[in-house]
């Protein structure tokens, strides 16, 4: 039974539904039959859990391109299992929220197929254990992302904002791609779990490093890490259920998974633990640094955001540590970080969940999410204003919330790095409680921005479009289930920490017995508390003078924005390139003519001659038929007389000779495929000559220059040469081990008597599947040159 | 200048017949004598190709209701996935099999899977050149 697989499969199956059953439904609002999909996956994967927290994993095979070893295997542990209930969970969450949020002329079919396209492409990532079709999926959480960022796409920032997502994100995967391939070359295997049991006696391989830098940019390029992270705030031009499930609870959580999945491969490295934790810790500064100054709340949101990943990441890094302690007391204790990372990671989907759907709550009953124009809504949206107080204070790491209990855990295992000696920790070891807890400050200053700047102070009604008003109920289920969730895990976080994260951590850090704690609220007077107590009482002060101080925010010059870099060299590629591409695309096909040519007889031409394959031998041939001479005086007649050609419709006629005459040919040497195919083809060419008539300019005598015309000759000529010296080569010299005894057999095959169908269908089946493919892409491509022509202007779509 | 084709269009009619009749018997007989899904697809093809040129777009339109883009899209998804069922069944990507069966009027007949991915290819082919000569026409006017 191939239940898991059938589970990433649904939601294509729902993407590719959608859109033809949206108009048999009536009234009924298609969101509620796309919720079904991810409700019932959620429902498979709860049911998984007895089986995974007692240990066992699942693993499923269906043959793809099995040799080259790329095979769709899937494997369900307890990783797999965590990151699926998140993906299956927020997204029935978000999809409920969306039936309420999306208005009715927005396309809901495209939206909750994109959805739908994503969830699968994202469960695909979480559950593959195969590289290349794990690459595969992620990028198609690219790509459908880029399609939900623009939904809107009649706003130019939502274009803008998807372009920058899309180039950022599919750059990383490319060098993750190059990276898999890396580890391929090293071990000779796809599967990651493979990898992580062979890799180890590669570690001083030349590869080995690139590899690792490569993986990890990809991992930091989705997980928005700095100074990746630029993509995220634009992002944020998403509907709202978009960026509270793709770019705050799921699709930013793959780069975070890949770390962890990767953690078995090159944890103990003390190279990946410095990148990664540094990277970590560099980006939650950084974030929450940024988070203050926005006005916008989401885009606070999403600095926010980014913050938190950045938090996780480095506990994933400071985590890795276990792997060189081995399984011992003190792998035990260093694995406590990430415990603490996977902990974290589910508190984050539940507040930073809660508090984007408040947000866009806000957006939509009141109009606008400028903090400068909003204030004192608490009396007139109070539920919502109860979950996004719930959602900051837990994201602020305070007492009777989630948050407080993740965030002290990653007090206690930044302070641990004190105690470390491993990886020149023992001197610079202090940086890293000194920045995790300065970023947690910050984290409480922006969080009390959230909160205070919009529901608390004076209401002002002259900068509101609309009176604001709750939303319906239906709005508020899945905000409040979540704001229920954060309360419950604190009261209960053993419960999840046993049967969820225990086993997960197996998967991160596999054979270390003992890391996973038994999560507890109160520890006594410890530092990690007075952490927390100076987070309040500093952020409080900041958070009041903020006026004061925040000209810091001014001394950073407008141009040496990582946004300012990205738009420049953006700007600039596009400039070089079309300058570069202008140069040499004249849109005179004689040019054309030339590069295609002087290539051909160069390379093909030069590599023959180079190898020494150029081997003229006669005496095997069959002797000429007075046909066979007949036949080519006509053609050399019907070639040469072309150039003499006084009209384009007798210049096409004498080039229809030449094709049918090689029709003969084919017939001559008993090749009716061939005939046939070319008869039809040479039909068919005609016709097209015939309605293009029209499109063609006057026929007039070439009036080029004598040199051009001599390097004309010279490339033509040469070019016939080389075509002529590699037919009779072909004939003549035997460089390589023939392969026709292979399709002699095509009966017993393929059942098929006609070999070259058998090549065509069966042997290189590849081949034609993607001419055909190439075919209809061509196909396109004219429809929509000559449709876009003829429309004279295409319809302005700018705002 | 309008042209006397009644000749034209009689002729065309019954010789679209013949030509569609030979275009789905070179389709099938690909497999064991000369033929197959490419030459099969060109065939039928040009049988449209000299409906459209014999009547306008629009006779034949309504005549022949078939989006040819479609029919192209069609054609690439049905060889795309008769490439990609044998996965489901075990067999690497791209597996074809065959077997024979008795059938009633046929007797021992031969059915091959590669007959479905022919077809895809078929029905691009089919689908493309139309789309492309009559794009181009239409772009004439």
């Amino acid at each position: 039974m191939y239940l898991i697989i059938s589970a990433i499969l649904l939601p294509f199956a729902a993407a590719a539904l959608i859109p033809f059953i949206h108009n048999k439904l009536g009234r009924l609002n298609i969101g509620w039959l796309a919720l079904a999909a991810p409700l019932s996956l959620f429902a498979f994967f709860l049911y998984q859990i007895p089986a995974v927290s007692a240990g066992r994993t699942f693993k499923e095979t269906l043959h793809w391109l099995p040799s080259i070893g790329i095979d769709m295997t899937v494997y369900l542990d307890g990783l797999s299992l965590i990151m699926a209930l998140l993906i299956t969970g927020m997204g029935s969450l978000v999809i409920l929220y969306s039936i309420y949020y999306l208005s009715s002329t927005d396309s809901l079919p495209h939206f909750y197929a994109y959805l739908m396209l994503f969830m699968g492409a994202m469960l695909g990532v979480v559950l593959s254990d195969n590289l290349m079709v794990l690459y595969v999926f992620w990028e198609l959480t690219s790509i459908s992302s880029f399609l939900l960022i623009a939904f809107w796409y009649h706003r130019k920032n939502s274009r803008a904002g998807a372009q920058k997502s899309l180039l950022i994100t599919v750059f990383g995967g490319f060098a993750m791609l190059a990276g898999f391939l890396m580890l391929h070359m090293m071990t000779g295997t796809f599967s990651v779990r493979q990898i992580a049991v062979e890799l180890t006696q590669y570690t001083s391989h030349e590869l080995f490093y690139p590899a690792m830098f490569l993986v990890l940019l990809g991992a930091f390029t989705k997980s928005a890490q700095f100074p990746f992270h630029i993509w995220l705030p634009d992002a944020m031009e998403a509907p709202t259920p978009v960026s509270a499930y793709l770019h705050s609870a799921t699709m930013v959580k793959a780069g975070i998974y890949l770390v962890a999945r990767f953690t078995p491969v090159f944890g103990g490295n003390s190279a990946w633990f410095w990148t990664v934790t540094l990277v970590g810790l560099i980006t939650l500064f950084w974030g929450a640094f940024c988070a203050i100054r926005q006005t916008d709340l989401k885009a606070l949101l999403a600095y926010s955001t980014i913050s938190q990943l950045g938090l996780i990441m480095s506990l994933l890094g400071l985590g890795s540590a276990a792997i060189h302690a081995g399984d011992s007391t003190e792998g035990a204790i260093y694995g406590l970080a990430s415990f603490a990372a996977l902990f974290h990671m589910i508190n984050h989907s539940t507040f930073k969940g809660a508090l984007f759907m408040a947000v866009g709550i806000v957006d939509h009953q009141v109009g606008t999410r400028d903090i400068r124009r909003l204030g004192g809504l608490m009396a007139f949206l109070p539920f919502t204003f109860t979950i996004a107080l719930i959602g900051s204070m837990s994201m602020a790491g305070l007492p009777l919330f989630n948050g407080f209990l993740s965030k002290e855990m990653f007090f206690t295992a930044s302070l641990q790095v004190l105690d470390m000696e491993i990886f020149g920790l023992g001197n610079w070891g202090w940086i890293i409680p000194v920045i995790a807890w300065t970023a947690s400050v910050l984290t409480f200053v922006y969080c009390a921005i959230i909160v205070f700047r919009t529901f608390f102070g004076a209401h002002k009604p002259e900068k509101l479009d609309k009176i604001p008003v709750e939303p319906p109920m239906g709005m508020l289920i899945s905000p409040a289930v979540l704001a229920i969730l954060i309360v419950a895990i604190f009261f209960f976080p053993n419960v999840l920490g046993n049967h969820l994260l225990r086993p997960a951590l197996s998967g991160v850090l596999p054979g270390i017995t003992g890391a996973a704690p038994h999560i507890e609220a109160w520890h006594g007077f410890i530092p990690e508390l007075w952490m927390t107590v100076g987070i309040i009482v500093f952020g409080s002060i900041l958070f009041i003078s903020f006026r004061k101080w925040k000209g810091i925010y001014n001394l950073i010059p407008a141009g040496w924005t990582f946004n300012a870099a990205y738009t420049s060299f953006l700007n600039n590629l596009e400039k070089n390139s079309r300058y570069f591409t202008s140069s040499y695309m004249t849109g005179h096909l004689p040019h054309y003519f030339t590069y295609i040519f002087s290539f051909f007889v160069f390379v093909a031409g030069g590599t023959l001659m180079w190898s020494g394959a150029f081997h003229i031998d006669v005496s095997n041939d069959s002797p000429l038929s007075v046909y066979e001479v007949l036949l080519v005086a006509v053609m050399a007649t019907a070639a040469v007389a072309i150039l003499f050609a006084k009209s384009r419709v007798s210049a096409i006629l004498l080039n229809g000779v030449l094709g049918f005459s090689i029709a003969i040919f084919f017939v001559l040497f008993r090749a009716p495929d061939l005939a046939l195919t070319q008869l039809v083809i040479e039909t068919v060419t005609t016709v097209l000559f015939l309605v293009c008539f029209n499109h063609l300019p006057d026929w007039r005598k070439e009036n080029s220059l004598k040199h051009v015309k001599v390097r004309n000759a010279i490339i033509a000529v040469t070019g016939g040469l080389t075509i002529v010296l590699i037919g009779l080569s072909v004939n003549s010299t035997d460089m390589f081990e023939t392969i026709s005894s292979f399709y002699e057999n095509s009966y017993e095959l393929t059942g098929g008597d006609n070999i070259v169908n058998a090549i065509l269908g069966d042997f290189r089946a590849f081949d034609t599947m993607l001419e055909g493919l190439v075919l209809f892409i061509a196909g396109i491509g004219v429809f929509s040159l000559i449709r876009l022509k003829v429309r004279k202007g295409p319809k302005n779509d700018e705002n | 200048m309008k042209i006397n084709d009644v000749i034209l269009k009689t002729v065309a009619k019954a010789v679209v017949l013949v030509i569609i009749t030979f275009g789905i018997y070179l389709f099938f007989s690909g497999h064991n004598t000369p033929g197959g899904g490419f030459i099969g697809g060109l065939v039928l093809a040009s049988a449209f190709v000299l409906l459209f040129l014999s009547y306008d777009v629009e006779t034949v339109s309504e005549g022949v209701p078939i989006s040819f883009k479609k029919l192209s899209a069609f054609g690439v998804l049905l060889s795309l996935s008769s490439a990609l069922a044998p996965v489901f069944f075990g067999k690497p990507f791209l597996s074809q099999s065959f077997g024979y069966f008795d059938l009633p009027l046929f007797g021992k007949t031969e059915l091959a899977t590669v007959t479905v991915f022919e077809a895809g290819i078929a029905l691009t082919v089919v689908g493309v050149v139309v789309n492309i000569i009559l794009s181009i026409s239409e772009g004439t006017k």
